[in-house]
């Protein structure tokens, strides 16, 4: 095996166990675009308050496994999700269940920073209000929350300016406060640093380390040595072409420890993968 | 008629793919030809502008003067005639129009981009028949508002209000459609952070979209008014026509006339005076015509800059 030599820069607070306590379920998920199959049968658990990563070549599912924990693909008119998503053991796509609710729990993190043209202050506000959550003083919530995205000492002086006024790196932990505003227990990032230069990729790498103290975090990469450096565990998927149509389907490959996805996978698509020969 | 669109729109695009792909034999001097025939037809629509400029200005001169705005139209005073009346009246048909078609115009954009499902056969029927609508001649929306407003089911009388909701049955597709596109412009990443924060589809439209899309639905509706303003053929049919000596008594009281119905009433006139009251009174429309497109040009330029 060609080996990346991935060693895991960060020990985790305690030892990981070899099983995740799940936050987060998958069961059988299955996700159509229409006639498309966009992914088959996929089964992961999300431990808490660890970093999941998700990784594979483009068209392998991984977004789409992303925004269906917290419904997101409910937006695009021709998805159906099949199987369950569970969080806390309550299935999330149940009937009584109210996909903004489920988005109020699950907070989420776009691959372009997408602040509102509002200013920095309304943008982290900007959740607590339409929710109706209850916080004592908004300006020491903002604070709080802005602290808890590595932003604040770099923005208390002009928490009146527009969110544009920031730099790309800087509007996305904007866009991580935000997420946390409304206080989630669990946070997707869908390629979070993907826009990025590598400076501002290792502030928002060390934030995530920061937040996994408090938050489960799901992240989706295209970047293997990021998933290496932040991930606890990893989830390695794939697409394979329908044989008549040509579609390709995504699966999910192998689930286990990021040291084990990188040091000693069990699966040969996997090393492939990892080792540069396929993706 | 969206798929029509989307075909006249890559037909154009592929046209102008060949086009600059200049391998054909002769394409340079083809372009030159195309070039030339493309700015005679601008200067022919220049030229026409400015010769009814220059012409009424010239006729009307004489009698752009306070008389104008101050004095009601008079048969007998032919040198102090005016045409308050008018202004007034066009005034109350406009205001009419704008809170009539601004709310029920932006909202079926609203309902046709954020919720309605565009596979649905009756969305597309409703869409198919929105842009029929926008290329109905006038007459027949001043017939239909004959029947159904000044008389029949509404039966408001022929009063500003019927002139206001008869010229909004003629410029709701122009608003719709411009609020449509003004809505669609607003960047997806927008309403999913909007979702993703656990704000409902109202709250996202209202605190997001909205406010995004409102110059854009500002400009089309200036546009749109613009149109309405100058329209003579429904309005003679709903009770503008006949010779008002009074302002209106409010919006659904009263005979009322609007600018351009007045100009027709003068200019038909054999003597050479209400010709030129009627000139005059070309002008002033032009005048609020090229203040409000004006006013539209610099509110999306303004907007275009700051975003």
């Amino acid at each position: 095996m060609t080996e990346p030599s991935v060693t895991h820069p960060y020990t985790p607070q305690q030892e990981l166990p070899d099983h995740p306590v799940p936050v987060m379920q998958t069961r059988s998920l299955n996700v159509f675009y229409g006639g498309f199959h966009a992914v088959h049968d996929v089964d992961l658990a999300f431990g808490h308050h660890e970093i999941t990563a998700l990784i594979g070549p483009s068209g392998c599912g991984k977004s789409t496994v992303l925004r269906c924990l917290n419904r997101m693909n409910d937006l695009v008119p021709s998805a159906r999700v099949e199987g369950e998503v569970l969080y806390h053991d309550q299935d999330v796509y149940a009937p009584s269940v109210d996909p903004i609710e489920v988005r109020r729990h699950i907070g989420m993190v776009f691959q372009k920073a997408n602040p509102f043209p509002k200013s920095i202050y309304d943008n982290v506000a900007y959740g607590p209000r339409v929710t109706g959550m209850k916080v004592d003083s908004m300006d020491d919530h903002v604070e709080r929350c802005l602290r808890g995205a590595a932003l604040w000492d770099e923005v208390k002086d002009k928490l009146k300016e527009s969110g544009y006024s920031l730099s790309g790196g800087q509007q996305q932990r904007l866009c991580i406060a935000r997420a946390i505003a409304t206080e989630p227990d669990v946070i997707l990032m869908d390629e979070p640093c993907s826009a990025l230069d590598p400076i501002a990729t290792a502030a928002i790498e060390d934030l995530m380390l920061q937040l996994r103290e408090q938050y489960t975090i799901v992240i989706v990469t295209h970047n293997m040595q990021q998933a290496a450096r932040v991930s606890d565990r990893t989830a390695f998927f794939t697409a394979r072409p329908d044989e008549t149509t040509g579609n390709r389907t995504g699966l999910l490959v192998e689930f286990d420890k990021t040291s084990t996805i990188f040091e000693n996978p069990s699966d040969q698509r996997t090393e492939d993968y990892i080792s540069g020969r396929f993706g | 008629m969206n798929g029509a669109n989307r075909v006249a729109v890559a037909g154009a695009r592929r046209t102008t793919e060949l086009r600059l792909d200049g391998s054909g034999r002769g394409g340079r001097w083809k372009g030159e030809v195309f070039r030339a025939l493309l700015i005679f037809c601008l200067v022919i629509a220049f030229v026409t502008l400015l010769a009814v400029i220059v012409q009424a200005s010239v006729r009307g001169m004489p009698r752009i003067d306070l008389n104008l705005i101050t004095q009601m139209p008079s048969t007998l005073d032919r040198e102090t005639s005016g045409m308050q009346s008018a202004i007034f009246g066009t005034i109350y048909v406009m205001v009419g129009l704008i809170v009539t078609v601004v709310p029920i115009g932006v909202s079926a954009a609203i309902f046709l981009e954020e919720f309605a499902d565009g596979t649905k056969w009756w969305v597309r029927f409703i869409e198919l028949n929105v842009q029929n609508l926008a290329a109905v001649p006038s007459i027949v929306f001043g017939i239909l508002g004959l029947a159904f407003i000044v008389r029949g089911p509404l039966d408001l009388g022929t009063v500003a209000y019927a002139g206001s909701l008869t010229l909004a049955l003629l410029v709701l597709p122009t608003v719709i459609l411009a609020s449509r596109e003004a809505i669609r412009a607003v960047p997806t990443s927008l309403r999913q952070a909007s979702l993703g924060l656990g704000a409902t589809k109202w709250q996202t439209i209202w605190h997001h979209v909205l406010p995004s899309a409102v110059p854009g639905i500002v400009t089309g509706t200036i546009l749109a008014l613009s149109r309405a303003i100058g329209e003579t053929a429904p309005l003679l049919l709903v009770g503008a026509t006949v010779f008002v000596t009074y302002n209106p008594d409010g919006f659904f009281e009263g005979a009322y006339t609007v600018l351009p119905v007045q100009i027709f009433q003068w200019a038909v006139r054999p003597q050479e005076e209400f010709r030129i009251l009627a000139a005059a009174g070309i002008i002033l429309l032009l005048a609020v015509l090229l203040v409000m497109n004006s006013i539209a040009i610099w509110i999306r330029n303004k907007y275009t800059r700051d975003a």
